[in-house]
């Protein structure tokens, strides 16, 4: 299993080694190395963030073994990533990348994140977990969550429109730590009902407070990707009638026809 | 167990895509051949086939063009797609032949032209410019047209016509780019739109393009007529163009009101004014590594500055 996250994680510098070879980057090749490490940078974070919810969702638990390597690949491949930046990119052009790190939001997010990752790196021996404590270990890599915000934010705000993986970035990250969320709200529940004694009571505290700092950035991300994405929601206002869509099984329906009556929305697209 | 059938064409065996619609191409070319003489596709010119002009020996660069293949694989045509691959792999969808452009407004002479017709009002001249995109990269590229001040001093525009609106294409069935993506994205409100104020219109730089290199514009880089405004990033010259319309009211542009802190109506290359984004000081030269330092008005200061005398660029950007 571990031999096939290797594969995988590897296959995209291979190909990219390979196309530098046979000078088939493109015509802005730095560009395009850039992008490619950027975006295997997130669909690794992504995949390592997955396993978790593998075991809440479905019980397999067998892929908790492949975090660690899916983190450090990621890590890996950001620092390329970041490197290609300082290198190619800019070419060691120290003041204008500074300027840029303060002045571009998402620059800045950028950095904040591989800045987050690298302790978790460091940490990742067996042996520093043993040094940490378990506890404060967990705790510790707790950042990787920022992180992975952070790191969403970073393409999602220098992309250009009409780009849309960003979004589908985004809309994974929700889920990955909305389902963590839930399953956090649950257990927490569940102990309350079973009883508590007075440390527990601590304990269930700090979760609150995290569901609260979880709640509170997957609402902030909602709210950055949502105006962009077009209109922004409109609460509390009468919905806009459907206009242009072609009807499949009935005559055209209106708002105003509608009124009065239950109506049940069911949002589906083709997979 | 699951037994697997070998497919019935061999992968290898299919025909590359190059060269499927190379044969299309080549299809094309014979009925234009076996047709010309009944002189109405007379002038079907595909993209590919040699347009001759005279270089003109005031409008050249010292750094060398970009070669012919980044120009031509390597470009933002977000009709097309918003990827850079996207046009040079989905081009062969565009029909420049036949084309009309309709021009008209506040003129003397409204008409519709055929593309042919409009290319051959002009002698056409090769002239080679620099150009920068908003996204941070340019290229120099030999660019096939005549200045657009020669129509329009011909259409005879009237007092009221005080900005020129240029319009491209619509339609998705050409223009992959332009059908509604996922939930209903789509990159741009089409059809694209763009605008030049009448004194940038008329000025000896801004060129109406019907080819590159010695050749047709490959569609990809916007046949069969296009805008090369030199001193403006890439996006204000308009491709494809369908209508060119004299106004009285500046034009509100595509990208204007997709975002419009962004790229605003003037879009003059400027170092020092930057993309809220990104800065905008320097570019790189595709081709090259190392960046180089983005001229004012992209190297073209001296001819149009005076353009915006006693204009605060930091507001009209």
């Amino acid at each position: 299993m571990k031999a096939g996250v290797w594969a995988v994680c590897l296959f995209p510098l291979a190909l990219l080694l390979y196309q530098f070879q046979q000078d088939n980057l493109g015509a802005n090749p730095i560009d395009h190395v850039t992008r490619t490490l950027g975006d295997w940078t997130i669909r690794i974070l992504l995949s390592s963030l997955a396993m978790t919810p593998l075991r809440i969702l479905f019980g397999i638990s067998w892929p908790l073994a492949l975090r660690r390597l899916l983190g450090l690949f990621a890590f890996f491949y950001v620092c390329l990533h970041f490197s290609v930046w300082i290198v190619l990119d800019h070419f060691f052009d120290w003041p204008q990348m500074g300027a840029d790190i303060v002045k571009r939001p998402y620059i800045t997010a950028g950095v904040l994140a591989l800045t987050l990752l690298t302790p978790l790196a460091a940490t990742s021996t067996a042996g520093m977990v043993k040094r940490l404590g378990g506890a404060n270990w967990r705790r510790l890599h707790r950042l990787v969550y920022v992180a992975a915000v952070l790191g969403v934010l970073h393409y999602l705000w220098l992309a250009k429109k009409g780009v849309n993986d960003p979004f589908l970035y985004a809309g994974v990250l929700v889920v990955l730590l909305g389902v963590r969320l839930l399953d956090w709200a649950r257990r927490a529940a569940k102990k309350r009902w079973a009883g508590v004694t007075a440390s527990e009571d601590l304990g269930l505290t700090r979760r609150r407070v995290l569901v609260l700092v979880s709640v509170l950035s997957i609402g902030l991300m909602g709210w950055m990707v949502w105006p962009v994405g077009g209109q922004a929601p409109r609460s509390g206002q009468p919905a806009p009638d459907i206009a242009g869509a072609p009807w499949i099984n009935s005559p055209p329906l209106s708002l105003k026809d509608l009124k009065g009556r239950v109506v049940l929305v069911e949002f589906w697209t083709y997979g | 167990m699951l037994i697997r059938r070998a497919p019935d064409i061999k992968s290898s065996e299919i025909t590359d895509e190059k060269f499927y619609l190379n044969r299309r191409a080549f299809l094309t070319g014979a009925a234009a051949l076996v047709l010309a003489p009944c002189g109405s596709v007379s002038a079907a010119a595909p993209a590919g086939q040699p347009l001759p002009a005279n270089a003109n020996p005031a409008f050249t660069v010292e750094d060398p063009p970009t070669k012919f293949e980044s120009v031509t694989t390597y470009n933002n045509f977000y009709e097309f797609g918003v990827n850079k691959d996207d046009p040079a792999r989905l081009a062969h969808m565009l029909r420049p032949r036949p084309w009309t452009v309709q021009v008209e407004g506040h003129i003397k002479r409204p008409k519709t032209y055929d593309v042919d017709e409009l290319q051959r009002m002009f002698p056409l001249e090769e002239r080679v410019y620099r150009l920068r995109c908003v996204e941070g990269w340019s290229m120099v590229i030999p660019w096939i047209g005549y200045p657009l001040a020669s129509l329009i001093k011909r259409l005879e525009p009237t007092s009221q016509a005080r900005f020129v609106e240029f319009v491209t294409l619509i339609d998705p069935e050409q223009f992959p780019g332009q059908r509604k993506g996922f939930f209903g994205f789509s990159g741009l409100d089409w059809p694209y739109v763009e605008g030049l104020r009448m004194d940038e219109a008329l000025h000896p730089l801004t060129l109406l393009c019907f080819g590159l290199y010695g050749q047709v514009l490959p569609n990809q880089n916007g046949a069969p007529v296009r805008m090369v405004v030199p001193w403006k990033y890439g996006f204000k010259s308009a491709k494809s163009i369908v209508r060119i319309r004299f106004v009285s009211d500046q034009p509100k542009t595509a990208w204007e009101k997709a975002a419009p802190q962004e790229y605003g109506f003037y879009s003059n290359v400027n170092p020092s004014v930057d993309h809220p984004r990104w800065s905008q000081a320097t570019e790189r030269r595709i081709g090259e590594f190392r960046r180089r330092k983005t001229l004012p008005f992209n190297g073209y200061a001296d001819q149009v500055q005076s353009l915006y005398a006693g204009m605060d660029l930091r507001k009209h950007y």
